[in-house]
C-alpha cells in the first residue's frame, strides 16, 4: 500500500515535470508553420509532382518588417505553397520591434531563412548571417546595381521596395487659399504660401502644416526624413556617399524648414512634444492643414471612403532652399533590404532563393507586390503600381527632376537620431539660438561621437 | 510524520525544481556567460573576457542612471510605505465601508505598467499644458515626480493589503493591556503596533525596493528616458545599450550591465533584509 502510494506520487511528479518540458517544445512549432499549413493540405497533392525545383525539400521562413503588408504576404505565401508545395511561413514583427524579434528568432533552431536590414548601419548587426547573393537569380533581376547592399565583393542585401516622401499637399484646400501646386517651386515660394495661409488662418479655417509631432510615433519624420535633406546636400556638395564626420553645412536650411513647420502649424510649438503621428494624419484628413510631410506608404491611409480621392492630393518636393531647386524631385530611395540567412540549411536557402525569384519575376508575384502591397519594386519584371505618389514620383523624374536620394541609412545609430530629435523638440518649444546650437551640437558632434563608437 | 515528510520531500520538490532550473538557473548561467562575450544571437557567442565590464563601468550614462534610480527609489520607498501604512491603520478602525475602500485602493495594481505609463503621460502632459510648463519630453523634473506619483498610485494599494494583514494579526490582548495601562492612541501605535508588524514592514520595504530598482515598463512608457536620458533608470539604460546602436559589441555591453545590475539589486536587498529583520520581535 505504502509502496503504491509512493510510486503514484513519483509518477505524478515525473508527469508534471515532463508536461513542463512538453509545454516549452510545442509552442515554437505552431507559431512558425501556422500560415502554411492550411494551404499545404489543399493543393499540394495535385501540383507537387509537376513542379520540380532544387529547393523542393526546403522551406521558407520570412520574418516580415512591414505590418501594413502582413496579410498580403501571407496570401502570397499560401499561393506559392499551393503551386510548388514548398512551405512558406510569414511572420510579421510588431511595429518597432523588428530588431528584438529578429534577435530572438535567429537564436532558435527554426530560424528565419529570410529577413531584412535597413541599410549599411543595420547590416553591421547581421553581416555574419547574410548569404552572399552575388550568384543568385534574384540579384540578376535588379534594375540597377545601386539597389544592392554590398560589403566588399559580396552582395548581402537586395532592396525590394522603392519609396518616396515629400510634402503631401491637399490641392483643394490650397486652391481655397488661392494657390496651386504650380506656385510652389522653391523654399521661398513655400514660405510665402505657408505664411500667407497662417496670416489668414482664422478666415480660412485651416493651417499650412499639420502638426510636426515629436512623439515617438511621428518624430522619425523630422529627425530622420527631414534630416536627410541637409545630409543629402552636404554629401552632394562634397561628392561623397557617407562620412564619419558630418560638417552640418546645410543646417541653416534645416532650421528654416523646421521653423516653417513649427510656426505655421495647427498647434503651438511647445505642444509638439506630445503630438503623435495619428494626430498629424487626422488633422490632414480633417482638412485642418494643407501640407503633411510623409511618404508613399501613407497612400492607403489617405485615400478611400470618406477620405481623399486622387484628385485632391499631390506630393511635392521638400524644398529647403538648397541646391538646384528648379530641378529637385521627391526624396526617393529605400531602407528595406532582403537578406538570406547563411546559417540555414542548404535546401532551405535554395527554397528561399527560389521563392524570392518567383516573387520578383512571376506575373503573380509582381502583381501582388504592385497592386496588393502598393510597392514599387526595383526589378526588371515589375508591374506598375497604382499608388498615386509613386506615379507622381515617376512624373517628376520624367520631367527631368533629380530625385533626392535616401542618405539616412548612413546615420550612425538610433541614439544619434534620438539626440537630434530631442534637441529639435526643445527648439520647437522655445525657438532660441541657444536651443538651435544644441541641435547643431547633436547633429555634428553627436555624429562623430556615434561613429567613433561604431568603429570600436 | 516529520521523517516521512523528509523522505518524500524530493518527490514533491522535483516539478518546481525542474521548472526553476529550466526557467531560471540555466538562463541565468547563460546570461552570465554571455556577459563575457560578443554576440548577435545567444547561440553564437565569442568569448572576449572582461572587456564588456570595463566598458560598463566606464560608461557615464550607466552611472547617471544609477544615481537617478537611487534618487527615485529612496523617495518612492518612503512615500509608498508611509501612505500604505497610514491607509492600513485607517482602514482597520472598524469604520463603515472599509471593504469598498480597500478594493478601490487595490485596483490600480491590476493595470499593467505600460498602460498606466501612457495614461499618466496624457494626464501629466495635460496638466503641464494648463500650467504652461514644458511637457514631459522636455522636463526632467516633471518626469521624476511623474514617475513617483505613478508608482505611488500603483503600489500603495498592494502594500496596504500586506499592512492590513499584519495589523489584524496584532493580538487584541496586547492592545487591551496597553489601554488598561493608560497608553494613548499614539503610544499604542508606536510602542505596540509598529513593532508587532515589523515583519510586514520588512516584506513591504523589500518589495518596494526591488520594484523601484527594477522599474522598466512605467519608465519606458511615461518618459522613455527623455529629455536626454535624464530620466532613464538602470533597466531602461540596459535596454537602450542593447538596442539603440548597431554592432554586436553592444549586446555584450548590455549583458555586462545587466549582470552588474543584478548583483547590485541582490546586494542592496540583502542588506535591507538584514537591517529590518533585526528589528522584528517575536510574538
Amino acid at each position: 500500500m505504502k509502496n503504491t502510494k509512493r510510486l503514484a506520487a513519483l509518477g505524478m511528479a515525473a508527469l508534471m515535470s515532463l508536461s513542463l518540458l512538453a509545454g516549452c517544445g510545442d509552442k515554437v512549432e505552431t507559431s512558425v508553420s501556422e500560415t502554411s499549413k492550411e494551404a499545404n493540405t489543399e493543393a499540394s497533392a495535385e501540383v507537387k509532382e509537376e513542379v520540380k525545383v532544387d529547393g523542393a525539400n526546403g522551406s521558407v521562413y520570412y520574418l516580415n518588417f512591414k505590418p501594413e503588408q502582413d496579410e498580403q504576404w501571407k496570401a502570397l505565401a499560401a499561393e506559392y505553397t499551393a503551386q510548388t508545395g514548398v512551405e512558406v511561413a510569414v511572420v510579421t514583427a510588431a511595429s518597432g520591434n523588428y530588431e528584438t524579434t529578429l534577435m530572438s528568432e535567429m537564436g532558435k533552431s527554426g530560424a528565419p531563412t529570410m529577413f531584412q536590414v535597413n541599410g549599411p548601419v543595420g547590416l553591421a548587426n547581421w553581416k555574419d548571417y547574410c548569404y552572399d547573393l552575388k550568384d543568385s537569380q534574384v540579384y540578376g533581376e535588379l534594375t540597377s546595381d545601386g539597389f544592392a547592399l554590398k560589403s566588399d565583393d559580396s552582395v548581402l542585401g537586395i532592396a525590394y521596395v522603392i519609396e518616396s516622401y515629400g510634402l503631401i499637399c491637399n490641392k483643394t484646400l490650397l486652391a481655397t487659399a488661392g494657390y496651386s501646386v504650380d506656385d510652389i517651386k522653391s523654399f521661398a515660394d513655400l514660405k510665402k504660401v505657408a505664411e500667407d495661409i497662417t496670416a489668414r488662418k482664422d478666415e480660412l479655417g485651416f493651417a499650412a502644416f499639420s502638426s510636426a509631432g515629436m512623439d515617438g510615433s511621428s518624430d522619425w519624420r523630422f529627425k530622420t526624413h527631414l534630416a536627410n535633406l541637409p545630409l543629402y546636400f552636404e554629401y552632394q556638395q562634397d561628392g561623397i556617399g557617407t562620412t564619419t564626420a558630418i560638417k552640418g553645412s546645410f543646417l541653416d536650411n534645416y532650421r528654416n524648414m523646421w521653423d516653417l513647420y513649427v510656426n505655421n502649424s495647427t498647434c503651438e510649438g511647445k505642444d509638439l512634444a506630445a503630438k503623435t503621428g495619428d494626430d498629424s494624419r487626422n488633422e490632414f484628413l480633417n482638412k485642418e492643414a494643407v501640407f503633411f510631410q510623409n511618404g508613399s506608404w501613407e497612400y492607403g491611409n489617405l485615400v478611400g471612403d470618406g477620405k481623399f480621392t486622387d484628385d485632391d492630393l499631390q506630393m511635392i518636393p521638400i524644398y529647403v532652399g538648397a541646391g538646384d531647386e528648379a530641378n529637385q524631385g521627391l526624396c526617393t530611395g529605400t531602407e528595406n533590404y532582403w537578406c538570406v540567412n547563411k546559417e540555414a540549411k542548404a535546401e532551405d536557402i535554395q527554397a528561399t532563393l527560389d521563392f524570392l525569384y518567383w516573387v520578383v519575376s512571376s506575373e503573380r508575384g509582381t502583381a501582388a507586390m504592385a497592386d496588393e502591397m502598393n510597392f514599387v519594386i526595383p526589378f526588371k519584371n515589375a508591374k506598375e503600381s497604382s499608388n498615386l505618389f509613386v506615379k507622381q514620383d515617376r512624373e517628376y523624374t520624367a520631367a527631368g527632376k533629380l530625385p533626392v536620394s535616401w542618405n539616412f541609412p548612413t546615420m550612425p545609430s538610433e541614439e544619434w537620431k534620438n539626440g537630434v530629435g530631442q534637441a529639435l523638440t526643445a527648439y520647437a518649444a522655445d525657438s532660441t539660438d541657444d536651443n538651435w546650437s544644441a541641435v547643431v551640437d547633436a547633429f555634428v558632434n553627436g555624429w562623430a561621437a556615434e561613429y567613433a563608437l561604431l568603429e570600436q | 510524520m516529520e521523517k516521512a515528510l523528509k523522505k518524500s520531500a524530493p518527490i514533491f520538490v522535483l516539478p518546481t525544481l525542474v521548472a526553476f532550473i529550466i526557467g531560471f538557473i540555466i538562463p541565468f548561467g547563460q546570461g552570465l556567460y554571455l556577459s563575457f562575450c560578443k554576440f548577435t544571437t545567444v547561440s553564437n557567442a565569442k568569448w572576449v573576457g572582461i572587456g564588456n565590464y570595463k566598458y560598463a563601468f566606464s560608461d557615464p550614462s550607466f552611472g547617471r542612471s544609477f544615481i537617478f534610480t537611487v534618487m527615485f527609489a529612496v523617495v518612492s520607498i518612503v512615500l509608498i510605505n508611509l501612505f500604505a501604512f497610514t491607509l492600513a491603520v485607517l482602514l482597520t478602525q472598524n469604520l463603515k465601508g472599509t471593504n469598498i475602500f480597500r478594493t478601490v485602493f487595490f485596483m490600480p495594481n491590476l493595470i499593467g505598467g505600460i498602460v498606466l505609463g501612457y495614461i499618466w503621460q496624457i494626464l501629466i502632459n495635460c496638466l503641464l499644458t494648463i500650467i504652461k510648463e514644458p511637457l514631459l519630453a522636455l522636463n526632467s523634473k516633471a518626469g521624476y515626480w511623474g514617475l513617483i506619483i505613478l508608482m505611488c498610485w500603483q503600489q500603495i494599494g498592494y502594500m496596504m493589503i500586506i499592512y492590513i494583514a499584519g495589523l489584524q494579526n496584532v493580538p487584541d490582548s496586547l492592545i487591551e493591556a496597553a489601554s488598561i495601562d493608560g497608553a494613548t492612541k499614539w503610544q499604542t501605535l508606536f510602542k505596540i503596533k509598529i513593532p508587532m508588524v515589523m515583519s510586514s514592514i520588512t516584506v513591504c520595504v523589500f518589495l518596494t525596493l526591488t520594484n523601484s530598482f527594477k522599474l522598466f515598463d512605467q519608465n519606458l512608457a511615461l518618459t522613455g528616458g527623455d529629455p536626454n536620458h535624464s530620466t532613464e533608470m538602470m533597466a531602461l539604460n540596459i535596454y537602450q545599450t542593447f538596442y539603440a546602436r548597431s554592432g554586436n559589441q553592444w549586446k555584450g555591453y548590455g549583458q555586462a550591465k545587466a549582470v552588474i545590475f543584478c548583483v547590485l539589486v541582490i546586494f542592496i536587498s540583502l542588506f535591507q533584509l538584514k537591517a529590518t529583520r533585526s528589528k522584528e520581535v517575536q510574538q
